[in-house]
């Protein structure tokens, strides 16, 4: 009896692990994947979908199980077994979440990673400049003047997942500087503004595998700055100036939305990201950059 | 200190009959009813806004109400929802109501105090609700009020918003204080803290986050009053404020306060499970264990809401890992909770169904939490519906579902009668199928692009928000049975004599409705609270005069 149960029980637990990691890795519930951020993410979803669907089928399955077997016959008045604890079992299942947890835990460590979330916030800031936005009322960020060595509260540094992806990351990274795009957010839209040529836009157009370094601030409150389909978000804050790098790997137009509750209008801030092949990127700047007179 | 001397809850103050409800009474029962009627009047209040909310959600354009009423309506639905609904009845109701019983003491320790707590909930819930005449517009910065938007929405209405927090917190507070001071200092003689009943350690865990974390909420609140009416800077940034500051504090209440909203409610299935099940309650020592490994692990964790602020790396890699880690104490509760069913003699009725449904709504908020702890996971779903539809799993699919559960389990002791089971599942039913028909829907939503917090949204979602809508409606729909149940009951219910279930807890080793004084004679001595299936039950006759 204590040989069929024990096998009864090993056969059940495959059968959930399977059915588990069959469904985590069939599911498919999120939107077209277009940075180099979004397949590492992808995965992670995958993961945890399976450990999520293995963890509440079991649970469902025990419950019902219970349910009916254990269910209460009518004229029944006898009382349950009384037993009031068990050790070994109560250690197993502390034991086995905790060893998942932390595998969970040090898997998506490696994926930030792998996003670059762990990159120091200041790495290109130099290069480039920081915006220095204080105390602006013109639209126009090109004309404020570059200052060097701003603090970044927060955001993601760099594009590291690009050069995981690439096999020989460190020349590509050499060889492609990260785009510059300054990102200003108010009520009720976002300005984007190329440095590097002095277009100022409405819309974000990005070239197809070059890393994009978004330096964000904002002018009254609190917006978010979030693409699903780069899985990347970030907070846009008044006085606190942050970061956000990426990688467009799907040409094609996808919407940029303010995530975070910014007044009546919070519903309708949103814009456009456009995805170009480089030499259409390369056209997009050479049309819209001001006519500048040497 | 002794059991309270019944003598002292002066008996000339203490209108009898209906009348008591409206009074201020010291009688911990009559404190702990007025605390839930009080709180499922909010909850319809709260249930209509939500209604509001969903019937504008109906089409992608805004088209219901207007923008600035939206933002009114989602932060009072919030707010409401939080401290006048569920804070409230789930510790101060049953708090109130049962931990008396449970530590055999004739009312709680500060029988004033506890009169006091109460009455400040009414006028506070009412400045809430009426600040759109008082002020001419209500909040609309959402519940959370995050400067500098609540700096710049109009300012009276954010005003009454902090006046009524506030007035709710303390009110917290000063019912925390009590629970503490009565589960330590008014047991009975020889009744050991490990002789209790769950829910006494599930109240002092959260009494204790009470303490410590809602004081933090009073003076963040009341800076953000002073920015507000006399323009200090401390949260704006035009005057060299720090936005992310008040982000901290305000977090630093508000994730406790998620615990504050749960745990009492895991007390409350503590108790429910294994008198419908007839067994002892499965694994007493890691289950107090794990009450307090989460209050330890509930204060430091809150910094997982800011992830995609300004926060540094390392801090987001410690809130991962800390967030993540609630899971295995709160994975023992559910382990514990499924092998007391395991084995027993399980009556299938409403407490039971509704305890049933909070562990499955329950285990899949839980795993949406996992899923949101991890930074890389939430920087793409964080503030969209993924995050309303985790939340509402574990608030509503979990706590509301005990407090349901809880109603059905112990209206016999606060009326002596039953209610009507039949009606009882049809609530159960609705409920349980409007419930995932609104939120589980919102999670695929979340993922793909729909923020939360917006009037209007893409055309491509206007499918999946109707069926959200659809199960919204049945929720308010299955409130009708529950509201009939209740009034039936009360015509021409079924008497339910002293103990229905034949429990052993104390609560129901006397009359039902209970004396004033909760035993005729002295306070029982309990010290196998769940001795299903082999203590020999005490006999009713014993305690009774």
């Amino acid at each position: 009896m204590q040989i069929r149960t024990a096998i009864t029980a090993a056969l059940a637990t495959t059968a959930l692990v399977g059915t588990g990691l069959l469904v985590g890795s069939r599911v498919s519930l999120l939107p077209v994947a277009a940075s180099t951020n979004a397949p590492p993410y992808d995965s992670l979803f995958q993961v945890l979908f399976s450990i999520g669907t293995i963890l509440f089928l079991g649970i469902l399955i025990v419950l019902l199980y219970s349910l009916i077997r254990f269910r209460r016959r009518p004229g029944d008045v006898a009382e349950g077994l009384p037993i009031e604890g068990n050790l070994p079992l109560e250690i197993v299942w502390t034991a086995i979440p905790a060893v998942v947890i932390l595998f969970v835990g040090i898997y998506s460590y490696d994926i930030y990673d792998r996003m670059g979330g762990m990159a120091s916030l200041d790495h290109g800031g130099m290069h480039h400049g920081a915006m220095d936005l204080s105390g602006m009322d013109q639209v126009q960020p090109a004309s404020t003047p570059p200052s060097s060595g701003e603090r970044i509260w927060g955001g993601i540094g760099s594009t590291q997942a690009y050069l995981d992806q690439t096999g020989d990351g460190r020349a590509v990274a050499t060889a492609v500087p990260p785009l510059p795009v300054e990102v200003t957010a108010m009520q009720f839209a976002f300005i984007f503004h190329y440095p590097d040529s002095a277009i100022t836009s409405g819309e974000l157009h990005v070239p197809v595998g070059q890393p994009v370094q978004l330096r964000m601030q904002a002018r009254d409150v609190i917006h978010a700055f979030w693409v699903p389909e780069f899985r990347l978000k970030q907070d846009v804050i008044p006085g606190q100036p942050t970061v956000l790098s990426l990688t467009a790997t799907r040409p094609g137009t996808y919407p940029v939305i303010c995530a975070e509750l910014c007044g009546p209008y919070h519903g309708g801030m949103r814009t456009s990201v456009v995805v170009h092949e480089p030499e259409d990127f390369l056209a997009w700047v050479t049309q819209n950059a001001p006519q500048v007179s040497a | 200190m002794t059991v309270a001397d019944p003598s002292a809850l002066e008996p000339r103050l203490q209108p009898s009959g209906w009348l008591r409800y409206f009074s201020f009474s010291l009688d911990h029962k009559v404190i702990g009813l007025q605390y839930l009627v009080c709180g499922f009047f909010f909850y319809l209040v709260g249930g209509a806004l939500a209604g509001v909310i969903r019937t504008e959600l109906v089409s992608p354009i805004a088209d219901f109400v207007s923008r600035d009423t939206y933002n009114e309506v989602l932060t009072l639905h919030g707010t409401v929802m939080i401290f006048l609904w569920i804070v409230p009845v789930v510790n101060g109701a049953f708090g109130n109501y049962l931990i008396p019983f449970y530590v055999g003491a004739r009312d709680m320790a500060f029988p004033r105090l506890n009169a006091v707590a109460f009455w400040m909930i009414p006028p506070a819930g009412l400045l809430l609700i009426s600040s759109y005449l008082l002020a001419g517009a209500a909040a609309q910065s959402g519940w959370t009020a995050y400067p500098p938007l609540s700096l710049t929405t109009p300012a009276a209405g954010q005003v009454v918003w902090i006046l009524s927090v506030l007035l709710l917190g303390g009110s917290s507070i000063f019912g925390a204080v009590n629970f503490i001071a009565t589960v330590l200092k008014l047991r009975r003689p020889g009744l050991k803290m490990m002789q209790l009943p769950m829910y006494c350690w599930a109240m002092l865990g959260t009494s204790l986050l009470v303490v410590l974390s809602t004081p933090v909420l009073a003076g963040v609140l009341i800076l953000l009053s002073f920015d507000i009416i006399a323009h200090t800077g401390f949260f704006n940034p035009e005057l060299g404020g720090n936005v992310v500051v008040y982000q901290h504090l305000f977090w630093f209440y508000s994730h406790p306060a998620v615990y504050i909203m749960v745990l009492p409610a895991f007390g409350l299935v503590s108790e429910i499970l294994p008198v419908h099940a007839r067994k002892p309650l499965f694994g007493y020592t890691t289950m107090v264990y794990s009450i307090m490994g989460i209050v330890f692990l509930g204060l430091i964790v809150w910094a997982h809401h800011m992830f995609t602020s300004g926060t540094p790396p390392w801090m987001r890699l410690f809130f991962t890992i800390a967030t993540s880690f609630i899971a295995v104490p709160t994975g023992i509760k559910f382990f514990n909770w499924l092998a007391t069913l395991w084995g027993g003699k399980i009556a299938l009725n409403s407490a039971m169904l509704f305890s049933c449904g909070f562990i499955l709504n329950f285990v899949f908020g839980g795993i949406t939490g996992i899923t949101l702890a991890q930074v890389p996971f939430d920087i793409h779903v964080h503030d969209t519906y993924y995050v309303v539809g985790h939340f509402h799993y574990i608030v509503y699919g979990g706590t509301v579902f005990v407090i349901f559960a809880a109603l059905y389990h112990w209206y016999p002791k606060f009326t002596g009668r039953l209610l009507n089971e039949d009606l009882g599942r049809l609530h159960f039913l609705l409920t349980f199928i409007g419930f995932n028909l609104c939120f589980l829907p919102q999670h695929w939503l979340g993922l793909n692009g729909m923020p939360r917090r917006v009037a209007e949204y893409d055309p491509a979602f206007t499918t999946l928000n109707q069926v959200s809508s659809v199960g919204a409606l049945i929720m308010a729909v299955s409130t009708l049975p529950l509201l009939l149940n209740v009034v039936v009951t009360a015509l021409r219910g079924q008497p339910a004599g002293d103990n229905p279930w034949n429990a052993l807890t104390p609560e129901w080793l006397t009359s039902s409705p209970p004396p004033v004084e909760n035993w005729h004679g002295e306070a029982p001595l309990v010290a196998e609270p769940y001795g299903y299936g082999h203590a020999p039950a005490p006999a009713l006759a014993e305690t009774r005069p």
